[in-house]
């Protein structure tokens, strides 16, 4: 079973390395929407300060919303993703499988841009690492909820914009604790309530997205 | 026995659905006419909120609505995933519409009431929030479903988003008691089997009025339109082709 995992995750990671241009371009995307900010809202500090939590995580949540087309077309058009569905391994492992490489191309990369970004907003010490730590707990579960949207849309048109509908309203919990944290922790607060709960959502959406997303691709597929 | 499952066929059901629609639609429009009678009229002014308060009698039933429609359609979804019946997940879709306009009058008229109370139409409360995505969710599976050609595929796709939304739900009722926020708190509570208010009885009278009367309005306007889903899923069907010969003989 761990074997299938691996192999999943190893296959869909050498692939993204092929085309590394996409992995790069959902990163320079993260950092373009996050630098519109100041250029819109002027230049005043402390404004910007108040925001970057914001900013980063709604830039975090386009950006892996971006990549989510991607994540089983692919395999759809080519046909591997028939023959992963024959597969003896149970097609929730397969789907967890690409969902993890799915969050290593897109996700992690912007969880190690944001202290960057953070600084540029004038985050210091502690928020910065707060923001990484909400970044690394809430991307993962950006992509989960993610895959049960893209394995919906599969194969139809005008999926990319009809998949962004799907999926940011159930994204919208993990973005207020999130950039809940980060201000509640600049504000002097405990962020602990907020990465109890964050922790809590991604260990359901570990347990439930991938059966979610597997069920969701056999509809599309069959 | 009596069988359920023999309404779960769309032939048996049409008939019977034609005749529940009606049932519901004049009570609904009794109810309304006297709920709307008694919050006009009958109930007094709050001594807080003066007049502007009477928004309560449809702002409280359509945002319940809003909610138990969600429910009830994600449960038919499932009940259409499970079983594969036909009948279920046309029902589901039947359902939406109605609870994404219960959503937004729901939204409409709080904006109304926030607007004397709080001096603001809008503001970003838990409560608030959560029911503008509960709009959102409706509409995404408004838009799911009518992007995919194939109705049985749409059917399932759909009833899938509409269980993975149902989330949502719960965090809805409570957020006003998770979070300490604007938006009050419930004004009727069960404790203990009996109902407590923190109102009068005739508000909750008027209240309970209102709620039958949007309920049975959502009744009897899903009936309807599961009815014309149904002619419109089983056009080749052969009684489906009786029914329109017999209607125009």
């Amino acid at each position: 079973m761990l074997a299938a995992l691996r192999c999943m995750v190893i296959r869909d990671l050498t692939l993204a390395m092929r085309h590394r241009s996409d992995v790069l371009t959902t990163v320079f995307f993260f950092i373009i929407v996050v630098s519109l900010f100041p250029l819109g809202v002027g230049p005043d500090a402390q404004l910007l300060k108040e925001m970057a939590a914001g900013v980063v995580w709604v830039a975090a949540l386009l950006a892996s919303m971006l990549s989510l087309t991607r994540l089983f077309a692919d395999d759809f058009n080519d046909g591997t993703l028939e023959q992963l569905l024959l597969v003896p391994q149970p097609l929730a492992l397969i789907v967890l499988g690409k969902v993890l490489a799915h969050w290593i191309i897109s996700g992690l990369p912007l969880v190690l841009m944001s202290p960057l970004l953070g600084l540029q907003f004038g985050l210091e010490g502690d928020e910065l690492i707060m923001l990484m730590v909400t970044l690394l707990i809430g991307t993962p579960v950006l992509s989960l909820l993610g895959a049960i949207g893209a394995a919906l849309t599969l194969g139809l048109r005008g999926g990319g914009v009809l998949v962004s509908l799907l999926v940011l309203p159930l994204y919208i919990p993990v973005l207020i604790f999130g950039a809940g944290a980060v201000t509640a922790s600049a504000a002097g607060m405990g962020a602990d309530g907020h990465l109890s709960l964050m922790g809590a959502i991604l260990l359901l959406a570990l347990a439930l997205a991938p059966w979610a997303s597997a069920a969701a691709l056999r509809i599309s597929v069959e | 026995m009596f069988n359920l499952f023999k309404f779960a066929s769309p032939a048996t059901f049409y008939p019977l659905a034609g005749r529940l629609a009606m049932g519901f639609g004049i009570a609904s429009a009794i109810l309304l006419a006297i709920g709307l009678y008694m919050s006009f009229f009958v109930a007094p002014t709050d001594y807080k909120q003066g007049e502007g308060y009477r928004i309560m009698f449809i702002h409280v039933p359509a945002a319940w609505m809003s909610m138990l429609i969600y429910v009830v359609m994600a449960c038919w979804a499932a009940a259409g995933m499970i079983w594969h019946t036909r009948l279920s997940s046309m029902m589901a879709s039947s359902l939406a519409p109605t609870g994404a306009m219960f959503t937004f009058i729901a939204l409409w008229t709080g904006a109304l009431w926030g607007k004397p109370m709080w001096g603001a139409w809008w503001v970003w409360d838990a409560r608030l929030t959560s029911e503008l995505i509960l709009l959102f969710l409706y509409i995404g599976f408004m838009a799911l479903e009518s992007a995919i050609d194939d109705p049985r595929r749409a059917a399932r796709a759909s009833g899938l988003l509409a269980l993975v939304g149902v989330v949502n739900v719960p965090i809805i009722y409570y957020s006003v008691q998770w979070w300490n926020t604007l938006h009050q708190g419930s004004s009727i509570k069960i404790v203990d089997g009996g109902v407590e208010s923190s109102m009068s009885e005739i508000m909750v009278w008027t209240l309970l009025v209102m709620t039958f009367a949007c309920w049975f309005y959502t009744i009897a306007v899903a009936l309807c339109r599961v009815r014309s889903i149904i002619l419109e899923r089983e056009a080749n069907t052969s009684w489906v082709k009786e029914l329109l010969q017999g209607a125009k003989s």
